[in-house]
């Protein structure tokens, strides 16, 4: 239970290392977080295939510094479903029209080889606060 | 400015002015002069481009084409290559430092950024369903800070410094609408989220409550303090289930964590939230339907005043915000209101969601700061239109609201600039419609939907709007006479004058806005005999939003 | 119409401006109001104001009564509703400018649009608001026709017709049935154009809890609600040479059945009523009075009996059908609380077709019953199966007092010039107390005139009981008899008597004696009454003339009656006694609450 600011910031810092990666590229350790835009319109495009395609093909070939995160949708419904790569170390490459057929060829060529796959990659033109 | 076929936009900033701009501006200005070609093409000192680590900066202008480090020397190869040949000065092209390709268009940039998130802040970066994300990215700390370190005044003194205005669409201040709640003297008080989207293309809330439901939470809670509310209610489409579902999971972790519930930050500050489920109904997102709906009645709009502030849900006083409004509260308060009221026009401070739908290349979400343009937004974030088409008119403010056309494009957008020019902000639907639309169509789809949902309380709305829409189909179908479009454009005023909720009363804009911008489509329609058909220059082809 | 001005009296005074003249008028109060004191009409529709009652109808959704409003700073005049716009200091309210009036034409060209064009045969012809708006505002022709609304017309009740495509959804009857009456049976269904106002999800009247007060009807500005027209039959009846037709007239009628040939409200007709249904072929005019002194008899008996046996207290009275049926729906816990006895006029219909029929060697068969009644409940009364079991009918046909005044008319009799004639003996002869039954707190006060002098055994001085006279929808008095103080509870609307039961039930209070009518101010405000178009004066009047005719009785005291004393004596035994309770009480029964 959070019964100060403080209580509240003793769990940010917690679970500071849950998003440095995603904020910082950074995170102190060796995972790789693959984020999959799990929102309405994600999923109605494929999101959840895609998403479980993932979890079972990583879990298949026992690469344990990965980890696959449900996230809202990043509103790029011209490109849906959208998949999000941060390696530490790396600007975080985000790729557009990801179905399930596409997951192999990510998870070879960036999460393994380091080199994104550019014909899906999207421009992410916005700031956040 | 002299309508030439190309312009050529000088960044005047102070950044590009320290590298010489002036001098670039002063002798493409000679050149252009000297080889005879000051007629077809303009000159224009602008406003910083914010990329001033590359400038001098030179764009050129429709073509979209944005030169770098553009010395004056540069100024020839511009207008000899460039504007007489129209070919691009490869050398002048921004080359990105990873991919060593040169970039030709603006949108392109990877960092040049439109788009700024203060709504979106955490959509599609944060698990919505783990509230220690959402904590780790500084969640919940405006929170915390407002009800330990601020009194009531000070939070909503914060909120009406901001500037922050309703994003449902009305575009109240949202700082004077909490202070009128608080004033109220009452020992009961709510505050609810207006969680009721329901304009045809439009999605913003949806995203932001399945991307980052907590961010309302917290907004809600800060607003429950400030006004002196401890319960308070999202009135939510049940047609979101994967909203209420991450919204309902979000309420439990926020409760376990102590954030909602007795005592919050260990003060006498007790608050916590239930939602309601709408059916649905486009007319329960007026605020008096909407606690109407929440009570269990018939979902339909009250006379104000009384304003829900006053009284409102079962008779106490009520704070009804939208979703992007109160995700918009925890970044204020933790960035002060200096920062956001930076952001925007002089009378509409932050960003605002829009959803870009119909004729679009990117259809999607963005935000952008007030006072962005149009052209900006459908051209550069949407990237353009469809299948190479001609640009038509885009509509704002969803059936309420009207269409703008290619000569106000340029109208930077904030609330009180997009009613000057015939349409509304609306909850931030955007439909772009290209050449092939017919406009006519376009106004009988609209309504349509009103006329469907209509609540049928008052006549101008119940019956006008069905009359509206069988003079529209009696028109489209070929059959209408002017007397039928004079009997269109009397009734279309008339419901707007005399209809009880702002359901009605915006029903017949995309009417009136489409007979002002394309009286010929009406005429091309009309058959009699000072009017046989096809006078007009238009021959209608397509329906809206289908795509050809 | 200015509400209620004790409410605005001492509230602050404001300056408005009403077509350009100044006005200084309390604060509160809409512009509506503020103009009529103004001498200034604004034509209304869905507006209706019987603050008397506490029925305010507020929609604002007719959009009929819009005026502008001047907006100097902005020079962009709004368009607002008067109804429920409230005045403000410095308003500059302009009431018949080209936009105004336009705006209001626009509404009623509207509503004609989507309005079956069958005046000619419409059971509102020229008692219909909109025909009259129609009028007022010269409308010549309608800018915008198309589709109508197509529903079916809903005649499964005995009492009331729903005929939804007259529907202006102006929401008064919702108001009236949910607010005042709290039945809560009309509600607005479906959405937009397709939006008419019925019972939840739009099943037949006859399957809903309605009671039938018929206060929609009465509030009704079309004819969406009306009453089951049985004017035929009666002219089918008095047509029939082998039939012996028999009319009885409910107290209230007397007092309202002039307005119809544009008397003065509060004008008492009787004589004049008499005669004409003389004329019209009736055989014998009877009053229902009589049942109502017979009434009298066997409520006061049971009240006796009541306090002396320490049996159920408080009794209710059980004259209005629509009360029944209320508490049989919405409180089945509480039916041991009325009074076993039946309504005055089914009452005189039993004692037609025996004592009276006996002693005038008629077949019962034979004899028809007519009930002119100022109420809708009173049709599906006289339909309920343990009223019409035995071999014959008690009552066979009720009117109201609208059809009557409609079957007066038809046979051309020139009602105002009429002359006076009394009514046919024996059921004619009558006291003040019956006549009482008209109003709201009359019943009671002619069962306590009665119950006293029995209790006492000593005549009763003063007949007047002021503590029982009023027109709030609910009262409380205390009556001394000897030793004995009668506590009284007396409502009127269902609103007021849901209240009162509900004390009763959760033991808040406690009563000896209750009556409650459905029609707020009792029958006279009945839903067969002359249409009131909202102005309650025209109740007040009635109810004034109900007293007066009271007072103009030589005999004052049902018991007092010499012919119910002959009919005790010569066929009913004693009152409350067994032959009694055979033909003159009933029993009621639970029904689903929907």
């Amino acid at each position: 239970m959070i019964k100060s600011l403080d209580d509240l910031r003793k769990i940010r810092e917690e679970h500071q290392n849950k998003i440095n990666l995603r904020q910082h590229s950074e995170n102190g350790m060796n995972t790789i977080e693959v984020l999959v835009g799990m929102a309405t319109c994600g999923i109605t495009a494929g999101a959840r295939e895609t998403l479980n395609t993932f979890v079972e093909e990583l879990g298949k070939q026992g690469l344990s510094n990965t980890k696959v995160v449900t996230v809202g949708c990043i509103g790029y419904c011209h490109s849906e479903p959208t998949v999000q790569i941060n390696v530490p170390g790396k600007e975080p490459v985000l790729y557009g029209n990801v179905k399930k057929e596409r997951v192999g060829e990510i998870i070879e060529k960036h999460i393994k080889g380091g080199q994104p796959v550019e014909n899906l990659v999207l421009h992410m033109n916005f700031e956040r606060t | 400015m002299a309508a030439t076929r190309t312009n050529i936009m000088v960044c005047g900033g102070t950044g590009c002015l320290a590298t010489e701009s002036e001098k670039v501006m002063k002798n493409l200005e000679l050149i252009l002069k000297a080889r005879g070609y000051d007629k077809e093409a303009t000159i224009i000192k602008t406003g910083c481009f914010g990329f001033c680590e590359q400038g001098p900066i030179v764009k050129i202008e429709p073509d979209n084409v944005f030169y770098v480090k553009v010395g004056p020397k540069d100024a020839k190869d511009i207008i000899d290559e460039h504007i007489i040949k129209g070919r691009k000065v490869e050398r002048l092209l921004y080359v990105e430092p990873t991919e060593k390709e040169r970039i030709r268009t603006q949108h392109d940039m990877p960092f040049y950024k439109k788009q700024l998130r203060i709504a979106l802040r955490n959509c599609g970066l944060v698990n919505p369903e783990d509230i220690e994300e959402y904590i780790a990215l500084g969640g919940y700390e405006a929170l915390g800070k407002s009800i330990t370190e601020m009194t009531r005044d000070q939070v909503i003194d914060t909120i009406k410094q901001s500037g922050l205005r309703g994003r449902g669409g009305g575009g109240f201040p949202t700082g004077l609408k909490w202070e009128i709640t608080m004033k109220q003297n009452s020992e009961v008080k709510f505050i609810i989220c207006n969680a009721d989207e329901g304009d045809p293309g439009a999605f913003m809330d949806r995203s932001i409550l399945e991307g980052d439901p907590h961010s309302i939470i917290e907004g809600m809670a800060i607003g429950a303090y400030a006004i002196g509310a401890n319960k308070g209610l999202v009135y939510i489409r049940a047609e979101y289930p994967l909203a209420i579902e991450r919204l309902t999971i979000a309420l439990r972790q926020a409760r376990d964590m102590g954030l909602l519930g007795e005592n919050i930050f260990g003060t006498d500050f007790s608050f916590d939230i239930t939602l309601k489920y709408g059916a649905g109904a486009f007319v329960c997102g007026e605020e008096t339907a909407l606690i109407n709906s929440c009570e269990g009645k018939r979902g339909e709009p009250n006379y104000k005043p009384p304003y829900p502030a006053v009284e409102g849900y079962w008779g106490h006083p009520t704070c009804v915000n939208n979703v992007e409004t109160f995700a918009n509260i925890a970044p204020i308060i933790t960035h002060g209101a200096q920062w956001f009221a930076s952001i925007g026009t002089e009378k509409s401070k932050g960003t605002k969601v829009f959803a870009l739908a119909g004729k679009i290349n990117n259809v999607g979400l963005v935000e952008v700061p007030m006072g962005t343009t149009l052209r900006e937004i459908i051209f550069e974030i949407g990237g353009g239109i469809q299948g190479g088409k001609k640009f038509k008119a885009v509509q704002t403010g969803g059936p309420s609201g009207g269409v703008i056309t290619e000569k106000e494009l340029d109208t930077p957008i904030d609330y009180d600039s997009l009613l000057g020019i015939g349409s509304m902000m609306g909850s931030g639907g955007m439909i772009v419609m290209d050449e092939t639309d017919n406009m006519v169509n376009i106004a009988k789809f609209y309504l349509e939907f009103t006329m469907d949902e209509s609540c049928g309380r008052c006549t101008p709305c119940r019956v006008g709007t069905k009359r509206l829409y069988e003079l529209l189909n009696k028109i489209t179908s070929g059959e209408g006479t002017m007397a039928d479009i004079d009997a269109l454009k009397q009734l279309a005023y008339l419901v707007k004058d005399g209809s009880l909720c702002g359901l009605g009363q915006t029903a017949p804009n995309p009417v009136i806005s489409t007979m002002k911008h394309f009286w010929d489509e009406y005429m091309a329609f009309v058959k009699d005999e000072d009017h046989p058909r096809g006078e007009g220059r238009y021959v209608a082809k397509n329906k809206i939003g289908v795509r050809t | 119409m200015a509400g209620d001005p004790k409410e605005h009296a001492d509230k602050k005074q404001i300056h408005i401006k009403i077509n350009h003249r100044d006005m200084t008028v309390p604060e509160g109060i809409t512009v509506l109001e503020a103009a009529h004191e103004a001498g200034v009409r604004i034509p209304t529709l869905c507006h209706l104001d019987l603050h008397d009652i506490m029925m305010v109808n507020k929609t604002a959704s007719c959009r009929v009564c819009m005026v502008e409003l001047v907006d100097s700073k902005t020079n962009r005049n709004r368009i607002v509703p008067s109804c429920v716009t409230a005045v403000s200091e410095g308003m500059e309210v302009l009431t018949s400018t080209q936009r105004a009036i336009n705006a209001r034409r626009m509404a009623v060209e509207l509503l004609l649009s989507n309005h079956p064009n069958e005046c000619f045969t419409c059971p509102k012809n020229r008692e219909c608001e909109l025909q009259a708006l129609a009028a007022e505002l010269c409308i010549r022709h309608i800018r915008w026709e198309g589709e109508r609304m197509d529903y079916p017309k809903d005649t499964t009740s005995d009492a009331i017709v729903k005929d939804s495509d007259k529907c202006i959804y102006c929401r008064r009857c919702e108001t009236m049935c949910n607010e005042v009456q709290t039945c809560g049976i009309l509600s607005g269904i479906s959405r937009g154009f397709e939006a008419f106002v019925g019972p939840a999800f739009n099943i037949p009247m006859v399957e809903s809890s309605c009671t039938y007060c018929g206060q929609c009807v009465q509030v009704c500005p079309t004819a969406a609600l009306t009453e089951v027209y049985h004017v035929d039959k009666v002219w089918e009846a008095l047509n029939d040479p082998d039939k012996h037709v028999v009319v009885q007239t409910a107290p209230a009628i007397r007092v309202a059945l002039g307005e119809i040939f544009d008397m003065e409200p509060g004008t008492i007709v009787t004589g004049k009523m008499v005669t004409a249904l003389k004329r019209m072929g009736f055989n014998a005019v009877f009053d229902t009075d009589f049942g109502a002194d017979l009434c009298i008899m066997e409520e006061a008996s049971e009240l006796i009996y009541r306090i002396k046996e320490n049996k159920t207290l408080p009794m209710l009275t059980s004259c209005c059908p629509a009360w029944v049926k209320f508490i049989e729906h919405q409180f089945p816990e509480l039916l041991e609380v009325p009074s076993t006895c039946k309504s005055p006029h089914i009452m005189v219909g039993t004692v037609i077709k025996t004592y009276y029929a006996e002693k005038n060697g008629l077949d019962p068969d034979n004899v028809v019953v007519v009930s002119i009644m100022p109420c809708i409940a009173k049709k599906a009364e006289a339909k309920r199966p343990e009223l019409t079991k035995d071999a014959h009918n008690n009552v066979d046909i009720v009117v109201t007092t609208r059809e009557l005044g409609r079957m007066i008319r038809e046979a051309g009799i020139d009602f105002v010039n009429l002359p006076d004639s009394e009514f046919d003996r024996p059921l004619g002869l009558t006291t003040g107390a019956s006549v009482m039954f008209g109003t709201s707190g009359g019943v009671i006060e002619a069962a306590v005139r009665t119950a006293a002098e029995w209790m006492t055994g000593q005549e009763l001085e003063q007949v007047e009981y002021e503590q029982l006279r009023g027109s709030d929808g609910l009262r409380k008095a205390t009556v001394k008899i000897g030793d004995k103080e009668l506590r009284i509870g007396i409502a009127s609307g269902l609103g007021n008597a849901r209240t009162l039961l509900e004390d009763i039930r959760d033991g808040k209070a406690e009563y000896d004696a209750i009556e409650i009518m459905a029609c707020p101010g009792g029958c006279i405000a009945g839903g067969g009454q002359p249409y009131h178009h909202g102005n309650y004066e025209i109740i007040k009047k009635r109810q004034e003339a109900i007293y007066q005719e009271d007072k103009n009785k030589l005999l004052r005291k049902s018991h007092k009656n010499p012919e119910i004393q002959d009919l005790y004596k010569n066929y009913l035994g004693e009152p409350f006694g067994d032959l009694a309770h055979k033909l003159l009480h009933t029993h009621f029964e639970e029904r689903e609450r929907i």
